[in-house]
């Protein structure tokens, strides 16, 4: 049996809710985008409903720490198709066996969606590190990325207890749409321009001051290293070459 | 005026650079008032540099004129280059446009000496206090202390940064001795003593009064430079596990000396750091620190010096195998942790796992041990029997095998462990 569903969190814990209304046995859950019909296995698309993915939510909040719930999550937002399936068929599995089952980390699901919680987690710790904001000439600290997981929503927080007294815009390029923080509260913002635009600020429209601490941090750099040490292979270990696009520093 | 402060800048970080702490973490200051900056319990790396170190915070140095004439320092008094010195405005300027961009976490402010050593700390003093209470900044500041400054500076400082550090330099007194004749342990000791009495005092008194602010917390750090005077391993290490003990020290730091000057009592210039050797020394820091070790197990006067070409954890191993085979469906947490091949992440999976039946070896490698090394020392539920009882000379053969390349050819730095 196949079900379908919308690609949202709630679609999915819809469809945890579903299957234990029909115990249908073994289920592979697909994404809408992802479905291709097969004559031979059934399908059924799977209806959205925000009550019972609440049901399913705090049913699972019940039987593990915050913890877990947040692994579920952040491995929801790596937007893999596997692992929709591995957090389908793991809420299964905690929900029929008794509590401390998500220790076991000799079942797969367990293990792969801790491994891809991780992964996303290490994202969004990396786009923490790696955001470098341009201040524009109205005083919005703007940065452009396009991360491999869907990370904005985990960046929220940190950004907001840290620049708590400036205007900020994180813009998802791929994703289309950013959190603009506009000193009272983070709203999600998408613009309708040609999002290439956004990849670095023009000169322009940036602050005057912008340059010279551009320039000056790029004097840093170069002054901190010490080239006695050079380790490069260690250096891009740490910093990814995909990621060298947002440095500043490596401009 | 833009030029002269990236001159000052480029002087300033350069002399600071040798300082190789360069963490932010350990702060969990809030922002308050809504102001800029909070601290991230375990610290950001926003960049690295070349050689791989992590640049977390803006290190600069207030000035590198200096009264002192230390052999082993590019500031030394004797050494003909060019000076500079930062007003305090332009350092907290600085530090506040970096932070507001999120190029850093804080900032790292040192200095060298002059005039006295409470004119200096008077002017850091000045900058730190500029940054909290006048920009309103909560973002990270470590602040390297002068030796020799007054208590109540040091208690003025300790109420605004996040972190102090003061060097030992060199591991051992005789060899500080023979490159700074004009310093001693002692002056490190004094303020270290102070500044963690100062700690527990203050957490005692926020117990009654919660209205009592922070001192220092994220703790104390030191450093020592490697390889610039003949000290053992053993000598450094048993350095640093004093120091670990008598000040409640958060780190401390390991820094292989990068020749700078032809000075005869030293390695000459040209000469390479040590750098294996500093990642030898910070993989035994790491297991005294977090895997239950003994300084003493791991450098006695048996073994004075690590191995070169195997890690700390697997000499141990090699030279207990009496300890081993260790069965991971049995043993206890702190000797599973002993195995070589078997981290800490992975040690606490497998006691959670065993829970649920017994670990078989294809379960193990999923759980992210690293099988090729670790299998010489466990017994699992599928462990196939073995005839042969081998030697420690022969496991070593079999793992260097193994990971030649990986072990031989890269002198890793610290964040690179096991
Ligand atoms: S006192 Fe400090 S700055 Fe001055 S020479 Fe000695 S180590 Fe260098």
């Amino acid at each position: 049996m196949i079900y379908i569903f919308d690609g949202s969190l709630e679609g999915l814990f819809s469809a945890v809710f579903e299957w234990f209304e029909r115990k249908p046995g073994e289920v592979s859950l697909v994404t809408v985008k992802r479905y291709q019909p097969d004559v031979f296995t059934p399908a059924l698309q799977i209806i959205t409903q925000r009550e019972k993915a609440d049901r399913v939510w705090k049913g699972l909040a019940k039987k593990l720490d915050s913890t877990w719930m947040r692994r579920l999550y952040t491995a929801y937002l790596s937007e893999i198709d596997e692992v929709y399936h591995d957090i389908f068929r793991f809420a299964i599995y905690i929900f029929s066996h008794p509590a401390g089952a998500e220790k076991n980390y000799g079942n797969a699901q367990v293990l792969h969606i801790a491994q891809t919680s991780r992964k996303v987690e290490r994202e969004k710790h990396r786009m923490e590190a790696f955001i470098r904001f341009q201040k524009t000439a109205d005083e919005i600290f703007y940065c452009g990325i396009d991360p491999d997981y869907n990370v904005l929503p985990l960046l929220i927080n940190h950004f907001k207890n840290r620049y708590a007294d400036q205007m900020w815009l994180i813009y998802d390029l791929k994703r289309n749409y950013g959190i603009f923080y506009n000193l009272e509260s983070v709203e999600e913002v998408e613009m309708g321009i040609d999002v290439s635009m956004l990849k670095k600020q023009e000169k322009q429209l940036l602050d005057e001051r912008e340059s010279l601490y551009a320039e000056l941090w790029r004097n840093y750099f170069k002054s901190t290293n010490i080239v006695a040490r050079k380790n490069t292979k260690l250096h891009t270990q740490h910093v990814p070459k995909r990621y060298w696009k947002y440095l500043t520093e490596k401009l | 005026m833009s030029d002269r402060l990236r001159d000052k800048l480029n002087i300033l970080a350069d002399a600071a650079k040798y300082d190789v702490s360069c963490s932010s973490s350990g702060s969990d200051r809030k922002n308050t008032n809504k102001g800029v900056g909070n601290g991230h319990q375990s610290g950001i790396c926003h960049t690295y540099t070349e050689d791989g170190r992590c640049v977390s915070l803006l290190k600069i140095l207030l000035t590198n004129h200096c009264i002192f004439d230390c052999a082993y320092c590019v500031s030394r008094r004797s050494n003909d280059i060019e000076r500079a010195a930062f007003t305090v405005d332009e350092v907290v300027e600085l530090t506040m446009n970096f932070y507001r961009r999120n190029y850093i976490e804080g900032l790292f402010l040192s200095s060298g000496i002059f005039k006295n050593a409470d004119f200096t700390m008077e002017r850091l003093v000045r900058v730190v206090k500029k940054l909290r209470l006048e920009e309103n900044y909560n973002g990270y500041i470590h602040l390297k202390t002068i030796p020799g400054a007054s208590d109540e500076l040091m208690t003025e400082a300790g109420l605004y940064v996040d972190r102090m550090s003061i060097n030992l330099e060199m591991p051992t007194e005789v060899g500080l001795k023979l490159l700074a004749p004009e310093k001693s342990h002692k002056d490190v000791v004094k303020p270290l003593n102070f500044v963690r009495n100062q700690i527990i005092q203050f957490n005692e008194e926020k117990k009654l009064i919660k209205s009592v602010p922070k001192f220092v917390p994220a703790g104390q750090s030191t450093q020592m430079v490697i390889g610039a005077t003949a000290e053992t391993d053993k000598e450094i290490m048993h350095t640093a596990a004093a120091f670990y003990q008598n000040f409640s020290l958060k780190r401390v730091y390991y820094s292989g000396y990068i020749p700078i000057s032809n000075d005869s009592r030293m390695p000459i210039l040209g000469t390479q750091p040590p750098l294996l050797r500093e990642n030898r020394l910070y993989q035994t820091d790491w297991l005294m620190r977090f895997y239950g070790f003994k300084v003493n197990e791991l450098l006695n006067d048996a073994n004075p010096h690590l191995d070169t070409d195997i890690d700390p954890k697997l000499s141990w191993a090699l030279r207990n195998l009496h300890h081993f085979p260790i069965d991971t469906n049995t043993a206890d947490y702190q000797m599973i942790l002993r195995i070589p091949g078997i981290g800490i992440g992975s040690a606490q999976k497998i006691v959670q796992a065993r829970k649920f039946g017994k670990l078989y070896i294809h379960q193990l490698k999923k759980i992210g041990i690293a099988y090729n090394r670790a299998k010489h020392f466990i017994t699992c539920a599928d462990t196939p029997y073995q005839l042969n009882d081998f030697q420690a000379h022969q496991i070593k053969g079999f793992i260097l095998a193994e990971s030649q390349s990986k072990y031989l050819k890269t002198a890793n730095n610290q964040l690179l462990l096991f």
